[in-house]
């Protein structure tokens, strides 16, 4: 789109020229039907989920929403209920508060742990020529498609009481997410630390930069944007993880995901706490993904399309 | 308001007391300490081998750069990964010891028997036809509302907010997005108000009421549904750019031509991507195999809707036979080998073009 040629007019600057009127004939009126209803079927139920979170208990089972909302009865109580009161099948269960800071500790640090590890090895795979870099990246690279449960039993056994003994705790927690993302965090690293324009590299190596000094001083600074990619991808996967935290955690670990999930499954009488619930472990996902979206869909197309 | 918050309100919040409070602050201390000192090693180390002087520095810079990423797959994925296979071939038997009755766990080969039961057992088997119908479900449905709606508002006004609708359940966990569907769209009552959405709109319709999770068999193409929500966002986002890569004259060509938009979409648009729709349905299909969240969530595999995702965490973790959930997750990784050796081969194919 940067420099059309003359015979071709210049489309965003006449968006009335024929071409233009061509393109816009491609959406049929079928086609933005379409459009619009897919639009909305993606939408409206997490719409519903934030709808019934303010349905009165008593009324949960009776009735819907929007005769809840017709009716005047909503209330934001449910919000506060579940995050100071109690979350579970009776009022004594914990409140949510508690799985929210777990999973504020379980993400914080699984965020930076893989992506400091993985800029280090993606600079030596990119840029530093060894034997068998290649076979190793090769290797890293086919790690990423492994189901993690493959790995899950034996690791528990290394982390649990008969091995290191730190399964159960945040730091068993943190090691186990910093490994599963070590292959996604060398490969899209990499991807992008590749094709650093290498006279940059070549020139600092001529005037005796070491690699310690390149990596800190020409990688980090231009690998910033791979860095945000990746560090929005780890926190949404981790916050949102649910088996990592099962089987590694405990019930002084278990972040946000782990009561909801076994609530949502029990389908009794106190059901109607299960979307309040849901809704606010989405707050903060969706506010980032939301503010950084950008460099969340530039990460994806690095790390998929290349492959 | 109801009875139970009113409860709840006169006893003081018993579960955030100090000793609450003291156990946060301590958490994220441990977190905090945790992320600085990890830096301030990392740095170190680096910094040292930096501190080396002649031929041998580029070296030892090198294995401090690529040791850490060595050790943890090595020690967290490859050798468990080998031990599952191991352990796959064998069984568990507990004894107490004859002298000190003390139980002790021995662990003898078996074979093939942990497959053979797999394949055998209707429960277990059950879970493996229901993987399958997963991954080809899946891929195929989240791809094609993908290529679908990327396809219908490319270039079109608000092309960026539409995207992001759609987008959006990727930022939701699997857990929130069973309970979006679980208990707002599927939700069922014998009589009565239907306080599900769906239901309530197939009532209208003088349909239904329909028990979506029990209703069998296709609760599970229900269950594959919301997977399917999910992934159409990812699965658009990376179609889209691929179109946006199509040259343009190329179909203004055809336009001009006399081919029609359907002519269009199927002789050219289709044909220039399909190296994308390759790459987004593989990743999808990997992705399928690994989540239990969904089943887990609402039907804990009941009503003939169990995975084998969810079947290995239920046997591994929670009814202790580590050996079948061995071979359950052996059998989810066969199902991913041949994405494998196609993605190393087309890797290999770029490095060699470069």
């Amino acid at each position: 789109m940067a420099t059309p040629a003359p015979a071709i007019p210049d489309e965003t600057k006449q968006p009335k020229s024929k071409a233009a009127k061509a393109k816009e004939n491609l959406t049929s009126p079928w086609a933005t039907g379409a459009a619009i209803i897919i639009a909305a079927l993606w939408t409206i139920p997490t719409i519903g989920l934030f709808m019934t979170s303010l349905v009165p208990g008593d009324q949960y089972r009776t009735e819907a929403w929007w005769d809840v909302l017709l009716s005047g009865d909503m209330t934001f109580e449910n919000f506060g209920y579940v995050l100071f009161n109690s979350f579970g099948d009776s009022s004594s269960a914990d409140p949510l508060l508690g799985n929210l800071m777990n999973s504020i500790v379980v993400t914080v640090p699984t965020v930076v742990f893989p992506l400091v590890i993985g800029l280090m090895a993606a600079y030596a795979f990119a840029w530093i020529p060894f034997k068998g870099s290649n076979f190793l990246f090769v290797f890293i690279f086919a790690l990423q498609v492994v189901p993690i449960q493959l790995a899950l039993i034996p690791l528990l056994r290394l982390l649990g009481p008969n091995g290191v003994g730190i399964a159960g705790e945040f730091p068993g927690v943190w090691l186990a997410h910093t490994i599963f993302a070590m292959p996604l965090a060398v490969f899209l690293l990499h991807n992008f630390i590749a094709q650093i324009p290498s006279d940059i590299i070549e020139a600092a190596r001529v005037d005796g930069a070491s690699h310690t000094q390149i990596f800190f001083r020409v990688i980090i600074p231009l690998s910033l944007p791979a860095i945000a990619s990746l560090a929005i991808f780890q926190f949404l996967w981790v916050w949102n993880d649910l088996l990592v935290s099962a089987v590694f955690g405990s019930i002084n670990t278990y972040p946000l995901t782990y009561p909801i999930s076994n609530l949502a499954g029990s389908y009794g009488a106190t059901a109607y706490l299960v979307p309040p619930a849901a809704f606010i472990s989405m707050i903060i996902p969706l506010i980032v993904f939301f503010s950084l979206q950008r460099y969340f869909v530039r990460g994806l197309l690095a790390g998929s399309t290349k492959g | 308001m109801s009875g139970i918050h009113e409860a709840a309100a006169l006893v003081p919040q018993s579960g955030l007391d100090g000793e609450f409070w003291s156990t946060q602050g301590s958490n994220l201390l441990l977190a905090a300490i945790s992320i600085v000192a990890f830096i301030a090693v990392v740095a170190l180390v680096m910094f040292g081998a930096d501190l080396v002087r002649g031929r041998i520095r580029d070296k030892v810079q090198l294995v401090v750069l690529i040791t850490p990423v060595l050790v943890l797959l090595g020690i967290g994925l490859v050798y468990p990964v080998i031990d599952t296979v191991w352990l796959s071939f064998t069984e568990i038997v507990k004894e107490p010891d004859p002298v000190t009755g003390i139980n002790t766990e021995t662990s003898n080969f078996v074979g093939l028997q942990n497959y053979i039961y797999a394949f055998t057992d209707p429960t277990v088997f059950r879970t493996i036809l229901n993987t399958l119908v997963w991954i080809v479900l899946v891929p195929l449905l989240s791809t094609g509302v993908g290529l679908a709606y990327a396809v219908f508002i490319d270039r079109a006004k608000g092309e960026k907010a539409l995207k992001s609708l759609v987008f959006m359940p990727m930022a939701i966990s699997f857990v929130g997005a069973s309970v979006i569907w679980g208990s707002i769209m599927y939700d069922y009552n014998e009589t009565g108000a239907q306080t599900g959405m769906l239901n309530a709109v197939l009532g209208t319709f003088g349909i239904g009421p329909i028990n979506f999770l029990a209703e069998e068999p296709w609760n599970t193409f229900f269950l594959i549904v919301i997977l399917s929500w999910i992934q159409t966002g990812f699965a658009m986002v990376i179609i889209s750019a691929a179109i946006k890569g199509v040259p343009p004259e190329i179909n203004e060509a055809a336009s001009l031509d006399g081919a029609n938009s359907w002519q269009r979409f199927w002789r050219i648009t289709v044909p220039s991507i399909r190296g994308t729709l390759v790459v987004v349905m593989t990743t999808i299909t990997i992705a399928t195999l690994k989540v239990y969240d969904i089943v887990r969530t609402l039907t804990q595999g009941r009503y003939n809707t169990d995975v084998v995702a969810n079947k290995m965490y239920v046997l591994s973790f929670v009814e202790q036979r580590q050996p079948l959930g061995a071979a359950l997750a052996v059998i989810l990784f066969i199902f991913v080998i041949p994405i494998v050796i196609y993605n190393v081969r087309s890797l290999q194919k770029v490095k060699e073009t470069r």
